[in-house]
C-alpha cells in the first residue's frame, strides 16, 4: 500500500510571530521556517507504519514556492521515499490545496493519505477533511491512535468530551493530532541519502487546477496585550481580592 | 441573509456553545435556521425553537447521524444549505471535523475560528496560535465560518417558538462506523461553558496531586482544565488540555495552578476576565498575564486557599 502524506513549509514553532508595522500581514522576513509540526508527525506516522510492513512506499507532497523543498527534503530524511512539489504561491487556499491532493490522489492511488490537523501559521484546520470530500473517502481527524488490518483502519481521535475510536474502510483519509506519536531527529545519513531520493517538480496547472482564493486578507494586528496585574503576598490577600476588588466569588 | 446553523447536541441537551453560534449569527442578521441532526433527538429540536433569535428549526432524526459522522451530516448541510449566505457551526471538534468537508462540498473555502464579524462578508479572526489577528474578506457565494463560542456572549435559551419542520433524506456512507466513545464523566461544569476554571501544570507534579484541584473547583463550581505540560505527562486526560491545540476557555476567573504560561497555552486562556496564578517562580511568564499572581509553592498555598474559599 502506498502513503500520501501533505506536508506545509511553515515558521518555525520556536519564532515569535511579529506584526508587519504596516499591519498587512506578519513579517517572515529572515525568520526560520520548518516543516509544520502537526505534518511531521503525519510522516512520522507514515513512516512507521512503512517499518511494520503495512506500507510499501512513502510519497510526500508540497505545495509551494521552490523554498518548500526544503521541508520535503526533511520529509525525505525522516524515512519518506518520494517527493513531490506542486509549484505555487506560498499561502495558496485550504481548498485549492485540497483539489490539488486531490488529482495527486488520482494518479498515485495511495489507499491512506495523512496530514496535520493544521498548520501552525493560518490555523484552519481544513485541508484533510476538504480532501476527504473532495474524493468521496472517509476520514478521521484529529487521531492520536491507528491500527490497519487489511482494507480497514481503526483510528481512536481526540474530540472535545475525550476520545472517540472510529473504523475507516480504506482509502481513507487521517489528520493528526499532537500525541499520535514522537517524531524521530534525522540522523546526518539519512539526511545525506535524502538528497538523492527523487523529488519531482510540477505545476498546478499541469494537474489542471488554477489556484484561485476568494478569501483575501485586509489586515492583520497583533491581539489585545494583556497587562500584568498585581502580585499578592498571602493567600488571605489573594481571596480578599477575589472578592472584594474582581468580585468573582461568594 | 440567510444563515444556516449546524447545532452541537448529544440527543439529548442543545450545547451551550450553540448559542454563542446563534448570537454571531444575529450579528450578520437575517434568517437564522437551526439544523439539529441525531438520532432520537427530537427533544433537542424543541430546545432550540425556543432559543432567541431562531426563525425555524430543521430536524433531521435518524441513525446515520447519531454519531455525527462528517461523511453522513456533511452532504446534509450542504444540501440544507443551497440558496443560503451563510453556514455556522461552532470551533469544536465537531464542528471542524464537519464543516470543512461542507465547505468542500459546496465548492468553497472555510472561514475558520471566527472571533468577530466586522459585516456580511468580513471576518476577525485568530491566525499563528492567537499571535495575529487577521481580518478577512471572503468573495465566496456561501460563507462557510467556525464561530469560537468564547468571543459571543450567548442568546437567551428561551422566549421563543419557532417552527419545526422535519427532513427525511438520509445520508449514510458505508465506509465508516462509530466503534465506541470514551467520553470523561463528570459532575463538574464542561470546560468551554463553565464560569470558573481552575488548571493545574507540570508543577502539580502527579494525578494524585490534581485532586487538590479538584477539592478547589468543588467548592467553586468550576471545571478543571490542565496545560499541555500535565496532559503529556499524564496526570489528566487530553480532553482537560486547555490551549491552542486543546481547548479554549475564557471563564469569569481562570486560576492556574504550577503552569509557566508557554505561549500556546496563554492563547487558549487569556481572554478570561480575571486571571489567578500561583507559581513558586516568580518569573514565570503566567504572572505576565495574570490579574492576580501569588509566588508561593502551590502544595501550601492550594490547601490554605481551599480552607479559605
Amino acid at each position: 500500500m502506498k502513503l500520501l502524506v501533505a506536508v506545509k513549509r511553515v515558521i518555525d514553532y520556536n519564532v515569535k510571530v511579529r506584526v508587519k508595522s504596516d499591519r498587512t500581514d506578519v513579517d517572515l522576513a529572515n525568520v526560520k521556517m520548518s516543516l509544520n509540526p502537526f505534518c511531521e508527525i503525519a510522516v512520522e506516522e507514515a513512516v512507521r507504519l512503512k517499518e511494520k510492513g503495512v506500507a510499501s512506499e512513502v510519497l510526500v507532497v508540497s505545495i509551494g514556492s521552490k523554498a518548500c523543498q526544503e521541508q520535503l527534503r526533511t520529509a525525505l530524511a525522516l524515512g519518506a521515499d518520494r517527493a513531490i512539489q506542486v509549484e505555487g504561491p506560498d499561502n495558496p487556499d485550504s481548498l485549492s490545496v485540497a483539489r490539488i491532493l486531490a488529482e495527486i490522489v488520482k494518479r498515485e492511488d495511495p489507499g491512506l493519505i495523512l496530514l496535520g490537523k493544521q498548520s501552525i501559521d493560518s490555523d484552519n484546520n481544513q485541508t484533510g477533511q476538504m480532501l476527504a470530500a473532495l474524493i468521496d473517502r472517509p476520514q478521521a481527524t484529529f487521531i492520536s491512535e491507528i491500527m490497519i488490518e487489511g482494507d480497514q483502519l481503526t483510528a481512536t481521535r481526540e474530540v472535545d468530551g475525550g476520545l472517540q475510536t472510529l473504523q475507516l474502510t480504506l482509502p481513507a483519509v487521517v489528520t493528526t493530532d499532537l500525541r499520535l506519536n514522537e517524531p524521530r531527529y534525522a540522523s546526518l545519513p539519512n539526511i545525506m541519502k535524502a538528497k538523492k531520493k527523487p523529488l519531482d517538480v510540477m505545476t498546478a496547472d499541469e494537474l489542471g487546477i488554477s489556484i484561485n482564493n476568494r478569501i483575501t486578507l485586509v489586515s492583520v494586528e497583533p491581539p489585545a496585550e494583556r497587562s500584568a496585574g498585581i502580585k499578592v503576598s498571602s493567600v488571605t490577600e489573594l481571596v480578599d481580592k477575589l472578592r472584594q476588588e474582581a468580585k468573582v466569588i461568594a | 441573509m440567510s444563515i444556516l446553523i449546524l447545532a452541537e447536541h448529544d440527543n439529548q441537551t442543545l450545547k451551550p456553545v450553540t448559542l454563542s453560534v446563534i448570537a454571531a449569527a444575529k450579528v450578520i442578521g437575517g434568517d437564522i435556521a437551526v439544523l439539529v441532526a441525531g438520532q432520537s433527538c427530537a427533544q433537542v429540536a424543541e430546545q432550540v425553537a425556543q432559543v432567541e433569535g431562531v426563525s425555524k428549526v430543521l430536524l433531521a432524526d435518524s441513525s446515520s447521524y447519531q454519531h455525527q459522522l462528517a461523511e453522513n451530516i456533511a452532504p446534509l448541510v450542504a444540501e440544507q444549505a443551497s440558496g443560503l449566505t451563510h453556514v455556522l457551526a461552532a470551533a469544536t471538534t465537531t464542528g471542524k471535523n464537519i464543516l470543512p468537508r461542507v465547505a468542500a462540498l459546496l465548492g468553497v473555502n472555510q472561514v475558520s475560528e471566527v472571533l468577530a464579524i466586522e459585516s456580511a462578508n468580513r471576518f476577525k479572526r485568530a491566525i499563528y496560535a492567537g499571535n495575529a489577528i487577521a481580518t478577512v474578506e471572503s468573495a465566496e457565494p456561501v460563507h462557510v465560518m467556525t464561530i469560537r463560542g468564547t468571543a459571543f456572549d450567548a442568546v437567551s435559551a428561551t422566549g421563543n417558538s419557532a417552527e419545526i419542520v422535519n427532513l427525511s433524506n438520509d445520508f449514510n456512507s458505508a465506509d465508516i462506523r462509530f466503534i465506541s466513545e470514551a467520553l470523561a464523566e463528570s459532575d463538574r461544569p464542561e470546560l468551554t461553558a463553565a464560569k470558573v476554571v481552575v488548571s493545574g501544570g507540570r508543577g502539580v507534579a502527579s494525578a494524585e496531586n490534581f485532586e487538590m484541584l479538584y477539592r478547589v473547583a468543588d467548592k467553586l463550581g468550576a471545571a478543571v482544565g490542565a496545560s499541555r505540560a500535565a496532559v503529556d505527562a499524564g496526570y489528566v486526560p487530553n480532553d482537560m488540555q486547555v490551549g491552542q491545540t486543546g481547548k479554549l476557555v475564557a471563564p469569569e476567573l481562570y486560576i492556574a495552578i504550577g503552569i509557566s504560561g508557554a505561549i500556546q497555552h496563554l492563547a487558549g486562556m487569556k481572554d478570561s476576565k480575571v486571571i489567578v496564578a500561583i507559581n513558586k517562580d516568580e518569573e514565570a511568564p503566567i504572572f505576565q498575564v495574570a490579574d492576580y499572581g501569588l509566588v508561593a509553592d502551590l502544595f501550601e498555598a492550594v490547601p490554605e486557599f481551599e480552607k479559605a474559599i
